[in-house]
């Protein structure tokens, strides 16, 4: 994450994605930070469930809820359908919990935090305000803020270490810690909602997330608020051959609205990690959440060793009238990408949209792309799917996009673009459509074309070098998409799509 | 400045020589023209001088000031001083023109080991010549070349070429569609440019774009080689006669 302390807006592919691309040669992230860590055993059974519920001083009834998650889960198969190839997953042979040793006893303030963290967010690009107050900078919190602000919630391995702006936030009603905190601090809201949105049976990884789920992050915006600044969560893998499983649960009260940002980074191991996240967004009447997600885990290498195996559930339920998500994804990372995040359209006259960049390039293989299901009446979906290949790498958008009987006068439009670069590479589509009522509409539009050689040499022939004049092209292809999302994602999604596409040409 | 000597240039893919032993020196501080029915190879003389895959140079050279221009990736070659304004410039689709034109500029400043320009010097000097040559700050936004009219993407290069400040500047049909106030401003903005140290290579069909851009020395080319050179009354003499003299001549 280049360049948030420097809020100075640029257009297009900026310095830093020019140098980024000069320094290629090596992922971004794939520093480790050596913290001393507290691991629970390998593999996983009702103990260690026991364990987890336990070290987050978990009360009973939510010991029980995971206990219930692990026994449907040890009845439950993989599933095989994606278009992924991969080595089987030993689930015995991962840790399931770590958490950085300085965080055995909490820490009471964020004085506490072990300064190596704060290293780690510095190179995360964590903008410069919030690193302060995770560093417990007195007065951090009144210092004059550049743009806007960002309140963070970071979680590291296994545990959020902290979040900025509590205070501020508390002012306008709003609630962002930790959902271990909140299990603890707002157990009425997490009972009412948890599992209501992705329920424990939902899917195998899903399912396994809910007995095993270490940290994530918790956010209530009450009713009538609109959140005062974009609250973003950054995950961080550090642990070796340990499994990363957060859940995070998004409440967005009548009439309330926040733009939530989820950053994702893994240091770069030979060895392929597991990371299996749920996210629940619950919307209800006239509220509107607006969720964008820069996954950036480490890819693997050249020859397609390490990396993140990322199977990750995410829905948004729009429950009441008018209730509106809109998802924006920038998919860089991972060895496997497994994620549809979706909208169920259930309230009337409610939107969903998805905008997806997604880039799989050496070995990596991404299935991706979202379900849009329309129960109430009037509902409107929006899917804009921009996929990019090159090297070996396999990219497949899939999508859902259902109609019920009920759902009537409803709408969707689906555009889904795929760009190869070389031609070793693929690029797949798998659009399903169910109408079930006959006055709503679906139409979709899917495009597959190279990268232009003509574009190329024009940036050349003005002095851009090839791997430049790549970037430069696809961040047009990506364009519609890196303007869904926040301004200062927006940058880093540009320089990202640079970075990614490092040895695809030439 | 450029010199070209015997360049023998056929297609890579197929079996079909375009340049036959052409020669043509450009002096620094010129403009010469070059002149000559479709199909004789001008575009291929251009796109061979900047780079473009799918030729291949069989025998002869060019030189930029002494240096080899034909060992060079297009951008060093850009970045050597050398541009093209293409007969049929190239739409890239969601990349803005000022963030291509950034791009570009900061991408040769960088090669030559210059400072690059910060947003505010690069929006303040885009400012003025995009208003010398009449594009307005919409057109500046829009994706490049996507939607232009042809005259628009005409001036669009001409703009490109006063942002890079090259040395040794080809032109390739730059008058082709354009209107008569659209090649005054063209003109303009050429003429401007002209220096010592600075020279052109003008490609046309037509003697009115160089009424308004004196050329030195007009070159006749045909069946990929120069047939003729002379004085500015050269494409005067085009303009009343035709080719046909020319090339029966040179028969
Ligand atoms: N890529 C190509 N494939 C096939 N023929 C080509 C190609 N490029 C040029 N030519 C042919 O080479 C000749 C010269 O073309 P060109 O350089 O465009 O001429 P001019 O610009 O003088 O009109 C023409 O016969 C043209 O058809
Ligand atoms: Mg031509």
């Amino acid at each position: 994450m280049t360049g948030t302390t420097d809020l100075e807006v640029r257009e297009g592919v900026d310095r830093e994605t020019v140098e980024a691309v000069q320094n290629m040669g090596s992922y971004k992230y794939g520093w480790n930070t050596e913290i001393e860590m507290e691991y629970a055993p390998k593999g996983v059974n009702e103990d260690i469930v026991r364990l987890i519920s336990e070290k987050n001083g978990e009360p009973e009834w939510m010991t029980d809820w995971r206990l219930e998650a692990y026994r449907r889960w040890v009845t439950m198969t993989e599933p095989k359908w994606a278009m992924l190839n991969y080595p089987e997953i030993d689930y015995q042979d991962q840790y399931y919990y770590a958490r950085p040793k300085s965080m055995e006893e909490k820490p009471r303030s964020l004085d506490d935090v072990d300064p190596k963290l704060l290293a780690t967010y510095e190179k995360l690009g964590i903008p410069l305000k919030e690193q302060m107050i995770l560093a417990g900078v007195e007065g951090a919190e009144d210092a004059p803020s550049e743009g806007r602000k960002v309140a963070v919630d970071a979680v590291f391995d296994s545990v959020s270490v902290g979040t900025t702006f509590k205070d501020e936030l508390a002012k306008a009603g709003v609630i962002f810690c930790s959902i271990s905190e909140a299990i603890r601090e707002h157990p009425e809201l997490v009972k009412k909602y948890l599992g209501s949105v992705v329920p424990q049976s939902d899917n195998y990884f899903a399912t396994l997330n809910s007995a095993v789920f270490s940290d994530g992050s918790f956010v209530y915006i009450p009713e009538g608020v609109r959140c005062p600044m974009e609250l973003s969560t950054y995950f961080r893998i550090n642990a070796e051959n340990t499994g990363q499983f957060e859940r995070t649960l998004i409440i967005a009260e009548k009439g309330s609205h926040v733009s939530y940002l989820e950053g994702c980074t893994a240091p770069q191991r030979d060895i392929s990690q597991l990371h299996a996240a749920v996210v629940e967004i619950v919307i209800l009447e006239d509220a509107e959440v607006k969720y964008s997600t820069v996954q950036n885990w480490f890819p693997g290498d050249e020859e397609g060793k390490g990396g993140i195996y990322n199977f990750v559930t995410k829905r948004a339920d729009c429950r009441e009238a008018r209730a509106k998500i809109m998802w924006t994804q920038v998919e860089t990372g991972s060895a496997i990408t497994w994620k549809y995040p979706s909208c169920i359209l259930r309230g009337d006259d409610s939107q969903g949209e998805f905008y997806s960049i997604a880039i799989a390039n050496n070995w990596q293989q991404a299935d991706t792309g979202t379900k849009m299901i329309h129960l109430g009446k009037n509902t409107k979906s929006r899917i804009v799917s921009k996929g990019i290949s090159a090297g070996q790498a396999q990219n497949t958008y899939r999508g859902l996009v259902s109609m019920h009987p009920r759902a009537t006068n409803s709408r969707n439009y689906t555009q889904c673009d795929s760009l190869l670069i070389g031609d070793k590479c693929g690029a797949h589509t798998v659009p399903y459509i169910e109408v079930k009522n006959n006055s709503s509409r679906v139409e979709h539009e899917a495009t597959t074309s190279k990268v232009d050689d003509d574009q190329l040499f024009y940036c050349r022939s003005r002095g851009m070098d090839e791997e430049e004049a790549v970037a430069l092209v696809v961040n047009g292809f990506c364009r519609e998409v890196l303007q869904a999302l926040p301004m200062e994602f927006a940058m880093e999604a540009q320089a990202l799509v640079a970075i990614s596409l490092e040895g695809s040409v030439g | 400045m450029l010199k070209i000597n015997n360049l023998h240039v056929k297609l890579e893919e197929e079996d079909k020589q375009i340049l036959k032993g052409l020669t043509l020196e450009v002096p620094a501080g010129e403009v010469h023209a070059i002149m000559g029915p479709n199909g004789s190879g001008k575009s291929t003389l251009s796109y061979v001088l900047s780079g473009r895959d799918g030729y291949e140079v069989t025998d002869g050279e060019a030189e930029l000031d002494g240096e080899d221009l034909l060992d060079m990736d297009p951008e060093v070659r850009a970045a050597a001083g050398l541009f093209l304004a293409f007969q049929y410039p190239v739409e890239i689709p969601g990349v803005g023109n000022m963030t291509f034109l950034r791009t570009a500029v900061n991408a040769q400043r960088k090669a030559r080991g210059e400072a690059e320009l910060t947003a505010g010097e690069f929006l303040k000097e885009v400012r003025v010549k995009a208003a010398e040559l009449q594009i307005s700050p919409d057109m500046l936004k829009r994706p490049v070349n996507v939607g232009f009219s042809g005259g628009e993407k005409k001036r669009n290069e001409i703009l490109q070429m006063a942002m890079l400040s090259p040395r040794m500047c080809i032109m390739d049909e730059t008058d082709s569609g354009l209107d008569v106030d659209a090649m005054r401003l063209v003109s303009e903005g050429v003429n401007a440019l002209r220096s010592p140290d600075r020279s052109f290579l003008v490609i046309t069909h037509y003697q009115r774009l160089l009424d308004h851009i004196k050329p030195d020395v007009v070159h006749i080319m045909s069946n990929g080689r120069i047939i003729k050179s002379g004085g500015p009354e050269l494409a005067l003499e085009v303009e009343q006669n035709g080719y046909a003299d020319l090339l029966a001549e040179a028969d």
